[in-house]
């Protein structure tokens, strides 16, 4: 109970019950959110459960994608998603360094900040359009997975530059002063001391970043994602890219509205492996940034 | 004393941030192998004078300077080597900024950045340095732990080290004892008296005892403009010129 | 101790050094220039593509009239008008929904909790920001279709409601994070201040909090409705993708953005009926560049506070 020497008086009395409802009712707000969510999920695993094996990875789909597994759906997911991170992580990642090491305040930057912001913004369906008007008309790569992985690029690459700065405003600016003092220039303070102090916050961005590039949908659907591409096992590289290709995110949408007569679990286990994969890869990440925050070095 | 080729000298230097000018067009020259120490109270311009002098202050952003400084005659604003002549001066921070790298790559950071990857040549480097700046003896059974988990003090004195890494022939150091205990400052401050034989120092102090101790000249910097420089002897006596230095050296004010 | 440093011969760094410094550096420079002509290039692909279409259309009735007929053979017509009024129907309602949500669960997470649960609250925002649309459109189409023909009174499941449903919850994350830094940019001075004065919690963010983070707050809210308005897989699957004005929470609609998905594929590239969705596109484009600009000039109200 209180403690002696405090007596509530009506005033008080009031206020702390209006503090509990409030914390009650933020706090069923949230619950609001999280436990249908989670009842959902769960419901889709369930689903799910009993057609996901190995061999449900591994294998092509068959039978008008009607059996069979989502194996060069995979594969064209990790295609696209790597392709796609080869271009946006360095361009990323040394936009950020422009933006936060060299740029200086004026309205150039101001410009550059802009467009970075508005980019994030743009609905992946104008990536799309973007994608096919640039890449596969204008540029001739033709549907690809070439065209496909580069509008994916774009489409993250704010992303990459918003995680990225912000690993790299963490440096304090102390290092940076003490670099310039003992003559070293900019790009060697870059990559001697602000580069590996914020290498583990620009890697754990990047990783979330294909967590999302492999649920995207709109953006491939025009570019080089196909309903149905078998590929064979006895080479390394199945796809070339050059080749449209499979994803999963697409596999989903097709078996889901197009494909008529499919087992019904089928589009619930596309699903339960998409979503797994996404916030398995999203959960490394957040554990990897957990593990080096407390490994600081400062 | 100043001699016809002076190791420094500024003319009619002037710095704003933005609209706020923080030196007011500061004219002196230092010789060769002198300790100038500067003193002054807080916000009166001193660490700006340093970052004049290395050029460091073109990093911050709407930093606008005018006005000449030429070290041993040549324009600063003409070279074209910038960190060349960052090279050629050394700096020490009031905070101790260990950079977190070992204590072994703290110091051979600069000859590192400077070109120099010969290992022996970088462990005797080291080693020097770390001497020089009263911290061999501490540490040097773990030049492979980091920088930034040394203690205030020792950070300080790495500090120290790093500035003499690069060999540099003119020293500044701005409030560089605010972090270390006093039997360690007099250790420094008899390393400063052997380095005076081939560098110039800068000396930016709040202790005035130590600009006594310490430096040939002192000048008295205030709120951006030198108020009196003369011989140390002369502005720590009974009769400078400037009523204000006596006020302040004897703690009326500041 | 008394050893001077070795030689005063300071070392130069080579000259491959030097041009290889100044070659990534011009590597930087390029690359933040690139943004910029990213957004500029996404402006002008989808611009020429649609182009020859715009001198040809009957501009007023193909934004305000709702019969979308691109494929008929005898009166082809291009009229956006019930789409756009899908798109602002179901963005609408989704922030009636998600607006207090997020802001509720924003003040819930920085306010109102700490420790292991603030933590854990911001790990699973976060997962639930990393679902992708398509997941969403799957959930909407196999699990909420059917729960709305079971409890509510709706003929078909495949709806506005249900379409606002998911598109409030996808926005709810990207209002919460934002709406977090808001509050917690406002100065912890502020709160302590308050707290001497004897305010409650809730005192201190309905009356402090919520008027001193309010241009930050807001520009999470635009952000969500940016997220909204250009999100199409999940849209497309759920609102039942039929060209009509709602009058109903269980009217099936459809959106810019869904109708540019399901048809573009069936389009011949260079008609006039994949010129119009490439007008549309543009129309989107045009939209959230608007929306986001307003929401990064609440930002920087807030910065310059």
């Amino acid at each position: 109970m209180n403690p002696p020497t405090f007596t509530a008086t009506p005033l008080v009395r009031r206020k702390l019950r209006q503090e509990r409802l409030a914390r009650a009712v933020l706090a069923g707000m949230v619950l609001a959110m999280v436990l249908p969510l989670a009842a959902i999920i769960a419901y889709l695993v369930v689903q799910g459960a009993p057609l996901i094996s190995w061999s449900f990875l591994t294998q092509n789909p068959s039978n008008g994608m009607r059996a069979g597994g989502i194996w060069s759906a995979l594969v064209g997911t990790i295609y696209l998603v790597v392709i796609a991170l080869l271009v946006s992580a360095p361009v990323g990642v040394l936009c950020a360094v422009y933006l936060n090491e060299y740029a200086r305040e004026n309205w150039f930057t101001r410009l550059i900040h802009l467009a970075v912001v508005n980019l994030a913004g743009v609905p992946s369906i104008v990536h799309a359009l973007f994608g096919l008007g640039a890449f596969v008309l204008f540029a001739g790569i033709g549907r690809s997975i070439l065209a496909a992985a580069l509008t994916l690029a774009i489409m993250t690459l704010p992303v990459v530059i918003a995680s990225t700065k912000e690993a790299l405003a963490a440096v304090p600016m102390s290092f940076r002063e003490a670099c310039w003092n003992v003559g070293a220039s900019r790009w060697q303070t870059i990559w001697k001391v602000v580069l590996p102090n914020s290498i583990s916050g620009i890697l754990t961005g990047v990783i979330l970043q294909v967590s999302r590039t492999a649920g995207e949908t709109a953006p491939i659907m025009f570019t080089g994602a196909v309903f149905l591409k078998k590929i064979h096992d006895d080479t390394l590289f199945p796809y070339a890219l050059t080749d449209q290709c499979m994803a999963l995110s697409m596999h989903l949408y097709t078996v889901t509205t197009q494909v008529t007569n499919a087992p019904e679990a089928l589009p619930y286990a596309i699903a339960v492996v998409l979503l797994g994969a996404v916030l398995l890869v999203n959960a490394a990440a957040i554990l990897l940034r957990g593990l080096l925050r407390s490994r600081k070095k400062w | 004393m100043v001699t016809p080729t002076p190791k420094i000298s500024v003319e009619n230097l002037r710095l704003s941030y933005g609209h706020k000018e923080v030196l007011h067009g500061v004219s002196f020259a230092i010789a060769p192998n002198e300790i100038l120490a500067v003193i002054g109270p807080a916000q009166s311009g001193k660490t700006s004078l340093l970052r004049c002098i290395n050029r460091t202050v073109e990093f911050t952003p709407g930093a606008v300077m005018s006005g000449t400084v030429r070290v041993d005659g040549e324009d600063l604003m003409r070279m074209a080597d910038v960190y060349g002549l960052r090279r050629r001066i050394g700096m020490v921070a009031p905070l101790p900024v260990g950079l977190p790298l070992t204590i072994y790559d703290n110091v051979a950071f600069a000859p590192r950045c400077a070109g120099l990857t010969a290992k022996a040549e970088l462990d005797a480097r080291v080693e020097t340095c770390l001497r020089q700046a009263a911290l061999w003896d501490e540490v040097k059974d773990r030049l492979d732990s980091l920088g930034t988990k040394l203690s205030g003090g020792q950070q300080q004195r790495l500090t120290i080290a790093r500035a003499l890494s690069h060999d540099p022939e003119i020293l500044c150091l701005d409030e560089f004892s605010i972090a270390i205990d006093p039997v360690t400052t007099m250790r420094i401050e008899d390393v400063l008296q052997e380095l005076r034989a081939h560098v110039t120092i800068v000396l930016v102090t709040n202790l005035t005892q130590q600009a006594r101790r310490l430096a040939d000249r002192t000048m008295f910097l205030w709120n951006g403009d030198i108020v009196e420089m003369a011989d140390t002897d002369v502005i720590f006596g009974d009769t400078p010129r400037d009523r204000r230095t006596f006020d302040y050296v004897n703690g009326v004010f500041g | 101790m008394s050893v001077p440093p070795a030689s005063p011969a300071r070392q130069t760094r080579s000259a491959l050094a030097l041009w290889g410094e100044r070659a990534v550096e011009l590597l930087i420079r390029l690359s933040g220039v690139s943004a910029v002509l990213f957004v500029f290039g996404i402006f002008l692909f989808v611009f020429i593509e649609g182009a020859p279409l715009i001198t040809d259309l009957d501009w007023s009735k193909a934004i305000f009239s709702p019969d979308w007929y691109p494929t008929s053979r005898e009166n082809v017509r291009y009229g956006v008008g019930a789409m756009i009024i899908g798109t602002l129907s179901v963005t609408g309602l989704a922030m009636v929904i998600a607006v207090p949500f997020g802001l509720g669960a924003a003040f819930f997470v920085s306010e109102f909790c700490s420790g292991t649960l603030r933590e854990t609250l911001k790990v699973v925002i976060e997962l639930l920001a990393a679902i992708p649309s398509i997941v969403w459109g799957f959930i909407g189409l196999s699990v909420v279709n059917h729960l709305i023909q079971r409890f509510l009174p709706a003929p078909v499941g495949l709806n506005l409601l249900n379409a606002a449903l998911l598109l409030a919850l996808m926005s709810v994350p990207i209002i919460v994070s934002i709406g977090e830094d808001a509050l917690k940019a406002v100065p912890d001075s502020y709160r302590e201040a308050a707290l001497a004065l004897g305010a409650t919690r809730w005192q201190i963010a309905w009356r402090v909090l919520l008027p001193a983070a309010r241009n930050g707050l807001l520009a999470a809210v635009l952000l969500g409705v940016g997220r909204a308005i250009g999100e199409t897989m999940a849209v497309l699957m759920a609102t039942g993708h039929a060209v009509n004005i709602p009058t109903s929470l269980f009217d099936p609609i459809r959106t810019l953005t869904a109708t540019i998905a399901a048809e573009l594929g069936e389009t011949a590239v260079g008609s006039p009926h994949y010129r119009m969705l490439f007008l549309i596109g543009l129309m989107l484009f045009t939209i959230t560049f608007a929306v986001n600009l307003l929401a990064d000039l609440a930002v920087r109200g807030v910065r310059r506070q």
